[in-house]
């Protein structure tokens, strides 16, 4: 691993905050370390080695099909749910391996929060799906703080505080989003995954939700898969550059991660070949 | 470039289509409101409040229909309380658990299909062979009735408590698993909720079919002679188109009357069940 305080991007807006200058032997919040997930016996991503680490922002990018999503949903164990998917290797959270046989996935997914690409509220009120997670977690405290300080952290109470009553779905596709990132939040998880959280969205909306995860990164370690390689370059401290080959006489396609280091350095000075030619546009 | 107009063929063509398309329509709507209009003029003299509330009578002046209505209230709301917690259980059981890999869910699945078009008379028999005499020897009583006609009406709740399922988006129950939430959580407070106007209006269609089936019931040996209404499970019955049969099968024209008025009886009674139907769909979708 490299020394996360020496390999921090320099330039501006990327300077991540204070909290951020944990000396690098701290324990990073997911360990990755030869991770193989397969589809019915056939891999779809092989070797894959990750640290993810608190107060970061971690950008996983890469052509289509290189199984950035896959990675993601690694970490939450919602790969679970695809009939014949497996996980080989370690995924380890905060040094627990949560593949281990008596780790529940639905424990696992308590402490670990998602946003989905499109977002996906609840058919109910803006507070019942904000409430949704604290009352199936039997979180105890008043309901009506646990909503209010989600929707001022997703920077979203201002604009739904008169209409808490009202149906979700009567919002705008960026407000939709926030309120998924705040019922996301709403359980106390330490991470939040975002599976290309903006790729339905319009800038104005993903300007928002940019900015939101910069200010969500002073407490959460964010892994964010995005196709928008301006977004990670804006908003990440560290990028995971995937590829996808192909294998086996061409009979299968698996991903795996090119380079893993700082984005500065991703963008500016990357030591894979490979990588260049992504990141300059010169191919994908 | 000019704008060519529309050929004339096209034009009388479109027009034709359309014209066919409203006859359709037409025949079907006509046909329903000569057959009520018939039957209500038929009825008329004897559509007031004493075919709601007197009993059975080999005098036709003085019979009604109160028995056979408390009777099909009985069955019919039996019906309900069987049919609905079991159908939408096994909905839920094939939407949401089932494996569609195993032969065995396959083949149930094949069944409940095939059985949604078994006639009804077949279930009768089942019933009166099981119900009422056999394993189970509860009589001719409302309660072996509500057993048989649930049977018959099982597979139709199963079948659209699936669709009301189905059409609830997997992106749902991916939020809510995110979130923590068990596999039971998640349908518990959120694929039921969403999906419940599909179910009721499900439910309640199918019950509709309960309603004016005579077939099974008589077969059963529903009583058409009833001069008391039903007070309990275990009590004998008669119900709406049993009632009605028996009136029109006399010789006498003042049963046929009757016969009529009481076919009015019944239809008001569908019509009050789909209008909860959609009152329930249309309450649940206010509320998202």
């Amino acid at each position: 691993m490299t020394d996360p305080v020496a390999q921090r991007p320099v330039v501006a807006p990327n300077t991540p905050p204070e909290s951020a200058d944990a000396p690098a032997c701290a324990e990073p919040v997911f360990r990755l370390r030869d991770v193989v997930v397969s589809y019915a016996d056939v891999p779809a991503v092989k070797d894959i080695d990750l640290d993810v680490q608190a107060n970061h922002i971690t950008a996983l990018i890469g052509p289509s099909g290189c199984g950035k999503s896959t990675v993601l949903r690694c970490l939450n164990r919602m790969n679970d749910l695809v009939l014949d998917a497996s996980v080989r290797g370690q995924v380890l959270y905060h040094g627990q391996d949560i593949y281990a046989s008596h780790v529940d996935p639905v424990e696992v997914r308590k402490l670990v929060g998602m946003v989905f690409q499109k977002p996906n509220p609840f058919p109910k009120s803006i507070y019942d799906n904000i409430a949704f997670g604290p009352r199936v977690l039997g979180m105890k405290g008043n309901m009506d703080e646990i909503v209010e300080r989600a929707l001022r952290r997703a920077a979203l109470w201002d604009e739904v505080k008169d209409r808490l009553k009202q149906s979700a779905y009567g919002m705008s596709g960026g407000q939709q989003q926030r309120l998924c990132i705040a019922r996301a939040l709403a359980t106390d998880p330490d991470v939040i995954l975002m599976d290309e959280p903006c790729s339905a969205l319009d800038p104005i909306s993903t300007a928002r939700i940019e900015d939101l995860l910069l200010e969500l990164r002073r407490s959460y370690a964010i892994v964010i898969v995005t196709h928008n390689m301006q977004q990670a370059a804006r908003v990440s401290d560290r990028t995971a550059f995937f590829t996808v080959d192909l294998d086996e006489g061409e009979r299968h396609r698996t991903g795996r991660i090119v380079e893993f280091d700082s984005t500065e350095r991703i963008f500016q000075n990357p030591a894979d070949p490979r990588t260049e030619a992504y990141v300059t546009g010169k191919v994908g | 470039m000019r704008i060519a107009p529309t050929s004339q063929r096209e034009r009388v063509l479109g027009g034709l289509f359309r014209a066919a398309l409203f006859v359709s329509l037409a025949v079907g709507i006509l046909t329903l409101i000569w057959l009520i209009f018939s039957v209500v003029k038929e009825g008329w003299p004897r559509l007031n409040l004493d075919v709601l509330f007197h009993f059975p009578s080999s005098n036709p002046e003085l019979a009604g229909a109160q028995s056979a209505i408390m009777g099909t209230i009985w069955v019919v709301g039996m019906t309900a309380v069987i049919t609905i917690p079991i159908g939408v259980g096994a909905a839920i059981y094939l939407e949401e658990y089932a494996d569609r890999d195993r032969w065995w869910n396959r083949l149930i699945e094949l069944n409940i299909q095939n059985l949604a078009a078994v006639p009804s008379i077949v279930y009768g028999i089942l019933g009166l062979a099981f119900f009422v005499r056999g394993f189970l020897g509860l009589g001719q009583t409302v309660l072996a009735a509500a057993l048989t006609l649930s049977l018959l009406v099982l597979p139709i709740v199963i079948i659209s408590s699936r669709e009301a399922i189905r059409a609830v988006p997997d992106s749902i129950r991916q939020g809510a698993l995110a979130l923590g939430a068990t596999q039971w959580q998640t349908i518990w407070r959120q694929v039921l909720p969403a999906s419940i106007p599909g179910m009721a209006t499900g439910s309640i269609l199918a019950l509709s079919r309960a309603i004016g089936e005579a077939a099974p019931l008589v077969l059963l040996g529903g009583l058409t002679f009833i001069t008391f209404n039903p007070e309990g499970l275990d009590s004998a019955f008669t119900v709406l188109p049993i009632q009605i049969f028996n009136w029109i099968s006399r010789p006498q024209q003042e049963f046929h009357v009757l016969a009529a008025a009481a076919i009015v009886v019944l239809l008001v009674l569908l019509v009050a069940m789909n209008g909860i139907a959609i009152f329930l769909r249309n309450k649940y979708q206010r509320k998202w």
